[in-house]
């Protein structure tokens, strides 16, 4: 095959005298984003309307705003809207952060999920059901609080004159075998009706979602969201190594910190609202990636796909099987075969996965 | 003005292993120097402190009269640039983006492709003569045009003093001759400054105005490659009995080592 060669043409880009702005833009990765954020609304506007009462699409987003009879109004607005909020929010937590920490770590394998944050969350969890802790402490403060001690252990364990991506990963697949077998431990011991509560979260579910999971959930991301969004341009010279970075002139220290900050804000909120969701955070960026066709994984896209992942996988646990099956369950039966797909089409495009 | 960056005193260690001790160096501005010396003599290692990428546990590394670490880093990245030894791009990073990444140290949240990013952008490729490989991936390029991509990332950093860490390793004999030939180009046209570790004795007196000889974290020799390339030099720094001639092409010292096998 004759190689293709391109002349170095600036490509698509902007540039504005005053304010002084300018970037370079990337068709293909805006599509996507638009794309993945029309069918993210279409399948939140889908599990807003579906149900045992079924309610037109018009009635479920005029009871969105706010306008409609009052049985409506509470079906959708307290009922179907928390819950399909909650899986937007925490499966765009989820993709983000995946997409962080594996920029951060140039590893695709590096998601919280793998590197033992999430399991921090679920030994922490598992044992307030165990040992009665629930009635006193909530539930998402020991998920907040088993992902903040998990990460803290990591950093601190991996520092050695700085951390490296490297260590990160090995240190957390480490501490991630501990949690795991901690949590297995607590299970073991357990009443069987506190084991089924624990095997309950450590699947991810979103039956029953409130407000009161989403509002915090909203708040933390209002606030992170833009912030892993801006460090996204520090993480460019990153993906170069350490050294090329430095040279560039990248605070590598400060960034990686920065971003393992965001990275386990989102994860950790986004645990606390919904458990661990198997599958997301590790597979959303890839996808997202693939999708958009960078060489890296893109934040806002990695962030939609997850949105769409988790949006898309509840509406399909709640409404497509004879019985109601818990999100997790689904993400990880849905998630491996398009990822897999996506690699080997890529494989067999010659352009590697 | 030309750059002038100097080290005084300088120790350098890893953990515990003291690599270079109570080092004086002077770079000469607008020339290229070459350090030489056998493997593990300290040249990647003060190399690496030049470029700040090392810490000295003693001394400091200065620009233009500056310690190094007292410069904000995105303010040194735009004077001083550094191309570490065998630099891994990810995969299916284009060339076109790679480059662009050069140009960091200029750029803020506003401003990413200004017309000083996209001339010196176009530059670089243009220089490294690349640029028709501009939409290729870096990982499907060949050997010497992937150092050359790198090459081109620095050069569109447009810092006045380049450091380049074995740029020739893993090259066949005809692109080691080509960044080589590179390199000599952005010093003649562009002015720049420019230090690098080479291994090839014969390379760096051909191509280096300035050739520093390590052994043992010292400098055993250094000043004109005609002046220092020596039998008596080879022998010392690199344990090796050698004839040394004249390049019939260039004119500059050519190394001829003996070996235990042959005898002059």
């Amino acid at each position: 095959m004759a190689a293709k060669t391109l002349s170095p043409k600036p490509g698509p880009h902007f540039r504005i005298a005053l304010p002084p702005l300018s970037g370079r833009l990337r068709p293909r990765l805006i599509t996507v984003c638009a794309a993945l954020a029309a069918a993210t609304f279409l399948v939140v506007a889908w599990a807003v309307s579906m149900g045992d009462f079924p309610i037109t699409f018009t009635e479920a987003m005029r009871a969105v705003v706010g306008v409609g009879d009052p049985g409506t109004l509470l079906i959708v607005r307290e009922l179907r809207l928390p819950r399909a909020v909650v899986g937007l929010l925490v499966g765009f937590a989820f993709g983000l952060s995946g997409a962080i920490f594996q920029t951060m770590t140039r590893n695709a394998l590096a998601s919280p999920d793998m590197i033992g944050f999430t399991q921090g969350a679920g030994t922490a969890v598992v044992a307030g059901i165990v040992f009665g802790w629930t009635g006193t402490v909530s539930t998402q403060a020991l998920g907040l609080l088993g992902t903040f001690v998990m990460a803290a252990l990591v950093y601190v364990l991996a520092w050695r004159r700085g951390t490296t991506g490297y260590r990160i990963i090995l240190v957390g697949i480490g501490l991630q075998w501990m949690a795991t077998s901690a949590t297995d431990y607590l299970v073991a011991r357990g009443m069987q009706f506190q084991a089924h509560a624990a095997l309950g979260w450590l699947t991810g579910n979103l039956n029953g979602r409130d407000w009161s999971q989403a509002l915090p959930l909203a708040l933390t991301m209002a606030v992170l969201v833009p912030a892993a969004l801006a460090l996204g341009r520090l993480t460019r010279t990153l993906q170069l190594g350490d050294d090329v970075a430095i040279g560039l002139g990248t605070r590598v220290q400060f960034v990686r910190l920065a971003l393992l900050v965001t990275g386990v804000g989102l994860v950790a909120f986004g645990t606390a609202a919904g458990g661990p969701i198997a599958f997301v955070a590790l597979a959303a960026p890839q996808i997202a990636q693939r999708l958009a066709g960078t060489a890296w994984p893109p934040p806002l896209a990695a962030g939609l796909t997850g949105a769409l992942f988790v949006a898309g996988s509840d509406l399909a646990a709640a409404r497509l099987f004879p019985m109601e099956l818990p999100v997790g369950v689904v993400t990880g039966v849905l998630g491996a075969p398009i990822l897999l797909w996506l690699l080997i089409r890529a494989n067999r495009a010659g352009s590697g996965g | 003005m030309t750059p002038r960056l100097q080290a005084g005193g300088l120790q350098l260690a890893y953990d515990q292993r003291v690599v270079v001790d109570d080092l004086d160096v002077q770079v000469p501005p607008g020339r290229i120097t070459a350090i030489v010396g056998a493997n593990a003599c300290g040249k990647s290692t003060l190399l690496r402190a030049l470029a700040r990428l090392l810490a000295p546990r003693k001394g400091a590394v200065e620009l233009d009269g500056r310690a190094l670490h007292s410069i904000p880093t995105r303010e040194l990245a735009r004077r001083l640039g550094i191309l570490p030894q065998g630099p891994t791009a990810p995969e299916g990073l284009t060339v076109l983006d790679l480059v662009t990444r050069g140009r960091s140290p200029h750029q803020t949240w506003w401003r990413q492709w200004s017309k000083a990013d996209e001339s010196a952008v176009h530059g670089a490729l243009a220089a490294t003569g690349i640029a028709d490989l501009a939409g290729r991936a870096v990982d499907e390029l060949s050997g010497g045009q992937r150092q050359r991509a790198w090459i081109a990332m620095a050069v569109a950093q447009g810092t006045p003093v380049l450091l380049l860490d074995e740029p020739t390793t893993y090259l066949d004999l005809a692109h080691q001759i080509d960044v080589l030939d590179l390199i000599h180009d952005l010093n003649r046209d562009e002015g720049r400054t420019i230090v690098m570790v080479l291994h090839d004795l014969n390379q760096a007196c051909r191509y280096a105005d300035h050739v520093i000889a390590m052994k043992g974290g010292r400098i055993v020799a250094e000043g004109d490659p005609a002046d220092v390339i020596t039998a008596e030099t080879v022998a010392e720094v690199f344990d090796l009995r050698c004839q040394v001639t004249t390049d019939p092409v260039s004119g500059t010292p050519l190394v001829i080592p003996m070996g235990r096998h042959h005898t002059s």
